[in-house]
């Protein structure tokens, strides 16, 4: 890795301020556990890291009457110990739990969850986000196993690693950020991800001198959960993961929102499953209809087709897992 | 006067008894140094370079601007070859004042490559080019053409795995003043040094190698490698001590590969299950190098016809490397998985299949002897069903069976005792401990021998100034040991009996050494203190050399070799997912006279986790286009966990028909079957063979679908 300088703000003006305006140049490090593997595969090079962990008002969970707002540097682990998310947002929870990898949940941050870099092979091996010999898709031309399974006519295939977006876009969470200035504004959870048209892009909407504060998510009422197909039982990475979330009204379901993880360069928010789920008893023959739903518009890559099942899987068993919650 | 026969069963206080490994408190504490934990005085860090490309010309290696970089003290190039022929092959290498420095030294150096064309594909027959090997016996065409039999076909494959040694290879080196001290990772101590003098003009002689506790080894430790060489060079350039150990993505590319195997499998049996005939072509690849297909048909050597066409895809990947018990895991699945497809077609129970065939293999007692335990041990009768008859919802659950063999001839070994005036007990040997417990073992047998307690006798090994003991590889070492240090240990006994003999008045014949005693055999209350008895000895110490010739050992039945092993796995399949869950594995193996029964055991448990880790989880993956391992990592380089592998249960069997075949090798056997078993098991389960290993959900999921089999 290459040699930086790196400093500890105390607050987020302060944070914001020593950040650069073209991403790369300056890095945020929050628990470190994707950046600090970013620095040693070459993959970041920053001229400058600023560490959040001096930050105070950056931790924490908050509730009041309507919203729960959560701190970005709040640790998985602490998001997982919180009984009014547990209560609440089931989801999310769940989602956080199947990192499983204690070591992450110890150091990992719910802001670092949604920035993290993505997995793909193609990238992490220096290809670019694209994963791009120059000419030609990598990801297309090779393996693409894990690869994006929706959006796939555009150029960015890797998917969204984020554990938490899915389930805080269900959940109609806001994010907050902080401008250079100390300026804050507010990012709608689905809009916090965007697949990137240019290298130069990341994955988020972020603006690379802004700093994410919290995550605010309404109370609803809104029954919730995630599935997720994993192969191992300790740190995996999912194939894909159903977050589903709805209200009931005399026993039939409205409000309903279906998003996937891991299967699109963004959290992917699935309308014709949720447009189904809205007005039935959410039973098992709606579940199967809304998994089915779900993968009208997969288009797999030459190596994923096998997805477009997990994914079917998926959405079913969080529709019947967030009906008996 | 103490003779070499293994003790009766009634005379054993240590031999065969379930002790505790003596280093764990070293190791838990981590108190035991491995090569990483090695720090110098004055020491550097080196890095490499490698070639990006699988196949290129190498120009110009341009290492200036790495020298100017502050903190670099020493610099290789490759001057030898001028070709790349994988991704990760080694051009140079910088030694510096810390390791963040070498890296970025590493990456100043320049090298002009011109790539050429490339091969990494080892999955496809038509890419073979080399003439395809045959072997072939009995009448094929005829067994095939029989009416009364019944013929399947099925394909069936594992790919290239890696060793993937937690600890990665590497070593620290030190040249002073001519000589070279070295603290290797290595299965090879008293032979690590091999042809490492010639490279770097030091003699043999004058080179020390020290290797007290190792991270796995598998078979991919055995020589000194180029980073031995670029180390050596480094610290002699530099004057400094230097570590140069692989990064895990170097680890994963370089320094391991099992060759793929696939296969294309034709099996006859006649309606009872009576296997007939086996026609199989087989390809996959080591590498840049040749291939010698696995034995197919395994362990059932006696079916009367059979056909063996072997053939090798050359690929720019990095060389094969022995993998635990080489090529028997390949065969295994190959042979096990295409007879297991014929009994289903029998839609026969598998086994009452495999109990009908063992007479196919060379022990047929011991095979169904074994399956019966194993069976036992499972549930088999409660829980079997035919394949996919596992009942309703998504999950089913099945069961799977195979049977292995392996040889396990102890290797050529000396060993030195000392047993000193004040009664301490010394053993030097030139061997090593992967971490399987072979310090304990030989410390079992010299104990036993001495009758003494454990603590009485320090071990030491892992040096090559100790006398020459062989290689770990191939199950050799604990049949050599066991023998070299009973031999040291025997001899030293019986030069200290005759004065004892004086003493106690009795004949140095009729006397023991039992219980901290030395004793008279048929008046055991005339006896003398260990510590009393070695006082006899006045100055001078005694030291005896033991030998094992593995020829005479086997002859006066001390060791022996061929054992056989029955596994069975207890799967749950998730038909909507293709996750496939480990319930349960029992694994029952003969291993001849067992020494130290719970590291055997422990070796058992090892085993069946790699297996599991193999069968579900483990394949290297390599990219078409760039030819470079896209999971050179344990992110995607997946192993199972402690909660992936289920619950595993071992029987070792013991006793008559097995205690006085002699010692025997364990570390390769149990490794065999495991792949074979879950592939089995995960057929019975779901009603479909998933042809290629590792069995994961796309695999599972695909091949369901191509027989319309997802609920």
């Amino acid at each position: 890795m290459k040699s930086f300088e790196y400093a500890a703000p105390a607050t987020i003006k302060e944070a914001a301020a020593l950040l650069g305006d073209r991403w790369g140049d300056t890095e945020l490090l929050a628990g470190g556990t994707d950046l600090v593997t970013c620095l040693k595969q070459d993959i970041a090079a920053p001229r400058r890291v600023v560490s959040l962990r001096k930050i105070p008002e950056l931790r924490g969970i908050k509730t009041d009457k309507n919203t729960v707002t959560i701190g970005a540097m709040t640790t998985l682990g602490e998001l997982i110990a919180d009984a009014g998310v547990r209560q609440h947002f089931s989801s999310l929870t769940t989602a956080a739990l199947n990192i499983s990898s204690p070591q992450i949940l110890a150091m990992g941050t719910v802001g670092g969850d949604l920035c993290q870099r993505p997995r793909c092979w193609y990238f992490r091996n220096g290809h670019g986000l694209f994963g791009t010999d120059g000419k030609t898709s990598l990801v297309r031309e090779g393996d693409n196993r894990y690869h994006a399974l929706y959006g796939t006519d555009g150029p960015a295939l890797f998917v969204s690693a984020s554990s938490l977006g899915p389930a805080l876009i269900a959940l109609d969470a806001t994010i907050t950020a902080a401008g250079p200035k100390g300026k804050t504004r507010k990012i709608p959870a689905a809009a916090f991800f965007h697949a990137p048209r240019s290298e130069t892009e990341r994955e988020i909407t972020l603006k690379p001198n802004e700093v994410l504060v919290s995550v605010s998510i309404p109370l609803k009422g809104l029954k919730n959960e995630t599935y997720e197909v994993r192969h191992r039982y300790g740190l995996d990475w999912p194939y894909v993961t159903a977050t589903v979330a709805f209200g009931e009204k005399n026993g039939s379901i409205t409000d309903a929102r279906v998003v996937l993880g891991h299967v699109a360069a963004t959290p992917w928010a699935s309308a014709a499953a949720a447009r189904l789920l809205n007005g039935s008893r959410a039973d098992e023959n709606a579940a199967v209809k809304c998994g089915e739903a779900a993968v009208m518009d997969a288009r797999p890559l030459s190596g994923n087709s096998y997805k477009i099942q997990l994914v079917k899987t998926a959405v079913k068993r969080a529709i019947l897992a967030a009906r008996a919650a | 006067m103490a003779k070499i026969d293994w003790p009766a069963p009634d005379k054993r206080s240590l031999l065969g008894k379930r002790i505790s490994r003596i280093d764990a408190p070293q190791k838990t504490t981590g108190a035991a140094k491995y090569s990483y934990d090695i720090n110098r005085p004055g020491m550097l860090w080196a890095k490499l370079v490698t070639s990006p490309h699988p196949k290129a010309d190498i120009g110009e290696i341009d290492t200036s601007a790495a020298e100017k970089f502050p903190g670099v003290k020493a610099v290789w190039k490759e001057t030898e070859t001028k070709s790349a022929q994988y991704a990760g092959q080694i051009v140079a290498a910088v030694a510096a004042e810390s390791e963040e420095i070498a890296v970025e030294a590493a990456r100043l150096i320049r090298v002009q490559y011109t790539p050429q064309e490339h091969q990494v594909i080892d999955h496809d027959p038509a890419l073979a080019r080399d003439k395809p090997t045959t072997k072939q016996a009995g009448n094929i065409e005829q067994a095939f053409a029989d009416a009364d039999s019944v013929v399947t076909s099925g394909v069936y494959g594992v790919p290239v795995i890696t060793h993937c040694c937690l600890e990665p290879h590497g070593q620290v080196c030190e040249v002073k003043e001519g000589e070279l001290y070295v603290w290797p990772s290595t299965q090879n101590v008293s032979r690590y040094t091999d042809r490492l003098g010639d490279g770097i003009d030091i003699p043999q002689n004058k080179i020390h190698v020290d290797c007290q506790h190792m991270g796995g080894g598998f078979g991919s430790k055995f020589g000194y490698d180029k980073w031995g060489t670029i180390g050596a060079l480094l610290s002699k350039q530099s004057g400094r001590p230097v570590k140069l150990m692989l990064d895990r993505d170097l680890e994963l590319m370089i320094a391991g590969n099992r060759p793929s195997a696939y296969a294309k499998i034709k099996v006859a049996a006649k309606k009872d299950g009576t296997l007939t005939a086996v026609d199989a072509e087989v390809w996959g690849t080591g590498g840049t190098g040749g291939y010698n297909p696995p034995p197919v048909p395994y362990v059932f050597t006696k079916i009367p016809n059979t056909k063996l066409v072997g053939k090798g895809i050359r690929t720019n990947r990095g060389g094969q490397r022995a993998w635990r018990a080489p090529n028997h895991p390949q065969g295994c699945l190959l042979t096990m998985a295409a007879v297991d497809d014929c009994a289903a077609a029998l839609k026969m129970d598998a086994l009452e299949f495999f109990l009908k065939n063992v007479a196919l293999t060379d022990r047929p007692n011991v095979y169904a002897e074994e399956l019966k335990i194993a069976a036992d041990l499972i549930g088999y009768n409660q829980k079997a069903h035919l394949r996919g008859q596992a009942g309703p919802g998504p999950v089913k659950r099945g069961l799977g069976i195979s049977i292995h063999t392996w040889g396990g001839l102890g290797h050529p070994s000396e060993c030195d005792v000392t047993i000193n005036a004040d009664g301490s007990v010394e053993t030097r040997i030139g061997s090593q401990d992967l971490g399987v417990g072979n310090r304990t073992a030989i410390n079992i047998v010299v104990a036993e021998t001495l009758g003494l307690p454990l603590e009485a006798v320090k071990v030491e090994l892992g040096r090559n100034s100790y006398p020459s003991s062989g290689a770990s590889g191939g199950s050799t070492t604990i049949g050599g040991v066991s023998v070299s240090s009973r031999r040291a240990a025997t001899d030293a006994l019986n030069e200290l009996l005759p004065a004892v003999a004086m003493k106690l008045n009795a004949a140095a014949d009729n006397l023991e050494a039992r219980d901290g005693f030395i004793r008279q055999i048929d008046k055991p209350e005339n006896r003398m203190q260990w510590k009393e008895a070695c006082a006899l000895l006045g100055p001078n110490s005694i030291t005896k050399r033991g030998k094992n010739v593995p020829g005479e050992s086997q002859q006066a039945n001390l060791i022996s070799q061929g054992v056989g092993g029955a596994q069975i796995a207890d799967v749950s399949v998730d038909v909507e997912t293709g996750i496939v869950t480990i319930n349960e594995m029992v694994a029952v193996q003969d291993v001849g006279l067992i020494v130290s029964l719970k590291t055997a055991e422990s070796q058992v448990y090892g085993a069946l986790i790699m297996g599991i880790t193999y069968a579900l989880f483990e394949e290297a993956i390599y990219d078409p286009r760039t030819g470079r391992m896209l999971n050179a990592d344990m992110e995607f380089y997946r192993l199972a966990g402690i909660k992936d592998v289920g619950k595993l249960k071992v029987h070792m069997m013991t006793g008559p028909g097995y205690d006085e075949r002699g010692v025997i090798g364990i570390g390769e056997p149990p490794v065999i079957s495991p792949g074979a078993a879950i592939s089995n098991a995960v057929a019975n389960a779901c009603g479909v063979r998933v042809p290629h290993l590792p069995l994961t959900p796309d695999r599972v999921i695909t091949a369901l679908q191509q027989k319309g089999g997802v609920a």
